[in-house]
């Protein structure tokens, strides 16, 4: 073994700064991806058809299409069609968040209808309206569905962002490209970004092992 | 009370309530019978609008459910229904499954919700049950809370969709006698079982449903022992 890690010390303290580079972008891409998701989950469970329609192609195509090709179609498409020079941040929030939104839709679909049916006859047999059905008796127990499926998709969100890479923006991933440029050596940083990666994961897997914990409580 | 003129019901192609009229009055007690799959569910789920009929009226307390202008979610509350699996709110303790309703759909105060779910859960012996959550009762006291649940929206009528066949043979009696009460306090009730000595001893009349068609209606003691149609008297060889 060759390891030098010597080297990358005086380059740390840039990877990681990636951090928050990263971290930034994935927080806004998950809450950007979450309101959209809810939005096309209540498309998809209500009674109006060309809604619904509009919710399950859109889900189908951005679950059928590679990411990092709707990655590169909003940040190299928007410019050539509508002349806005759209920034890496802005395509990136844009890419991860439409897309993370059909994942997202699906997840609280599912949760939803996972849920008996009964319940709702019940709530309806006691004459509770449809929007106080759902807020105080089905969305609670779909809760515990949806929450750890969500949590997953925030997992891979944060992992597939390094995709961004590709459009020059300098999330952690880039840094680690960069500082292995520097050096010559690629193996120690991009191992040490691996580690922060598998970090951060294990950090997002935890408070969703603790949020289950909390909601299996009623049980 | 209850109303039921000309009711057609089809799934698709399949016609599975055929021109059921009835009338049933104030506090009467009503027994429904028949083979499965008559339609015995599908005709109770009517009655409140859980299942939309294809033709016929349906009025209820004077209020015309098939017609279109009927808030159809206002009339539920007067009428209260009682499943087969119970559908208690997991998620909710006894007694806030017994307050929801009339807390969020009647606006009544919390203190005057919690005093009546308190009396109703003595009426049906859980007493000690109010913090307890649904998963931890038994089939027999589940559906007994559930029954106290529909009672507290204080409804002009019950329907129960075979309340009893979920059950241990040994709690089926607790859950009768909560509706053996009911019915001599004066509930209206409409009632579809397999429990013939309910049927026999509390109901005042007995309909027997088969294919869709109501063949056969009378007084219990009439309709057991000397069934008119061939249908009725087959299916009462099976079962008794
Ligand atoms: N939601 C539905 N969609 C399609 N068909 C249905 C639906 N509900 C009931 N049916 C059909 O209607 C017929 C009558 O069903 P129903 O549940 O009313 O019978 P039942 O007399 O209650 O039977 P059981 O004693 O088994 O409960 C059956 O053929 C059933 O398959
Ligand atoms: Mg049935």
């Amino acid at each position: 073994m060759n390891l030098d890690w010597s080297q990358i010390v005086p380059y740390i303290p840039f990877m990681l700064e990636g951090i928050w580079v990263t971290l930034q972008f994935v927080i806004v891409s998950i809450v950007f991806g979450f309101i959209i998701g809810t939005v096309l989950a209540l498309f998809k469970i209500g009674s109006l058809k060309p809604l619904r329609l509009f919710a399950d192609v859109y889900t189908s195509m951005f679950r059928g299409t590679p990411l990092i090709l709707q990655l590169m179609i909003i940040y190299l498409a928007v410019p050539q069609l509508t002349g806005y020079d759209i920034s890496p941040f802005l395509s990136a929030v844009l890419a991860f968040g439409l897309n993370s939104s059909a994942y997202v839709s699906e997840i609280i679909r599912a949760g939803i209808s996972a849920v008996d049916k009964g319940q709702t006859e019940a709530a309806m047999a006691l004459g509770v309206p449809y929007r106080q059905m759902m807020i105080d008796i089905i969305l609670p127990q779909a809760l515990k569905n949806i929450l750890p499926a969500l949590m997953n998709e925030f997992i891979t969100l944060t992992k597939e962002s390094a995709i961004v890479s590709t459009i020059g923006y300098l999330d952690l991933m880039r840094r680690g490209q960069v500082v292995g440029a520097n050096l010559y050596r690629n193996f120690e940083p991009l191992l040490f970004v691996g580690l922060i990666y598998w970090g951060l994961v294990m950090v997002l897997s935890l408070l969703g092992k603790w949020v289950e914990r909390r909601l299996s409580k009623g049980d | 009370m209850i109303n039921v003129e000309h009711l057609y019901k089809s799934f698709g192609k399949n016609e599975v309530l055929k021109d059921i009229s009835i009338e049933i009055k104030q506090g009467e007690v009503v027994s429904v019978i028949g083979p499965s799959g008559s339609g015995k569910s599908t005709f109770l789920r009517c009655i409140n609008l859980l299942e939309t009929p294809t033709e016929g009226n349906i009025t209820v307390a004077s209020v015309d459910l098939t017609d279109k202008k009927t808030n159809v979610t206002k009339a539920r509350e007067k009428i209260g229904m009682v499943f087969q699996h119970f559908h208690l709110f997991p998620h909710l303790t006894v007694l806030e499954n017994l307050t929801y309703a009339p807390l969020k759909v009647k606006r009544i105060s919390r203190a005057e919700a919690e005093e009546k779910g308190l009396a109703l859960l003595e009426r049906v012996g859980l007493s000690d049950k109010q913090d307890a959550y649904p998963s931890s009762l038994s089939g027999g006291q589940k559906q007994r809370v559930a029954i106290a649940r529909a009672l507290a929206m204080e409804p002009d009528l019950m329907l129960f969709d075979e309340p009893t066949s979920a059950l241990d043979p040994e709690m089926v009696k607790e859950v009768l006698d909560v509706m053996k009460d009911l019915a001599e306090s004066g509930m209206t009730m409409l009632v579809v079982t397999h429990e013939m000595g309910f049927a026999r001893e509390v109901a005042d009349r007995v309909i027997f449903l088969d294919q869709g068609l109501l063949i056969e209606e009378g007084e219990p003691h009439t309709f057991f022992n000397n069934p008119q149609s061939d249908r009725a008297k087959d299916f009462l060889d099976k079962i008794l």
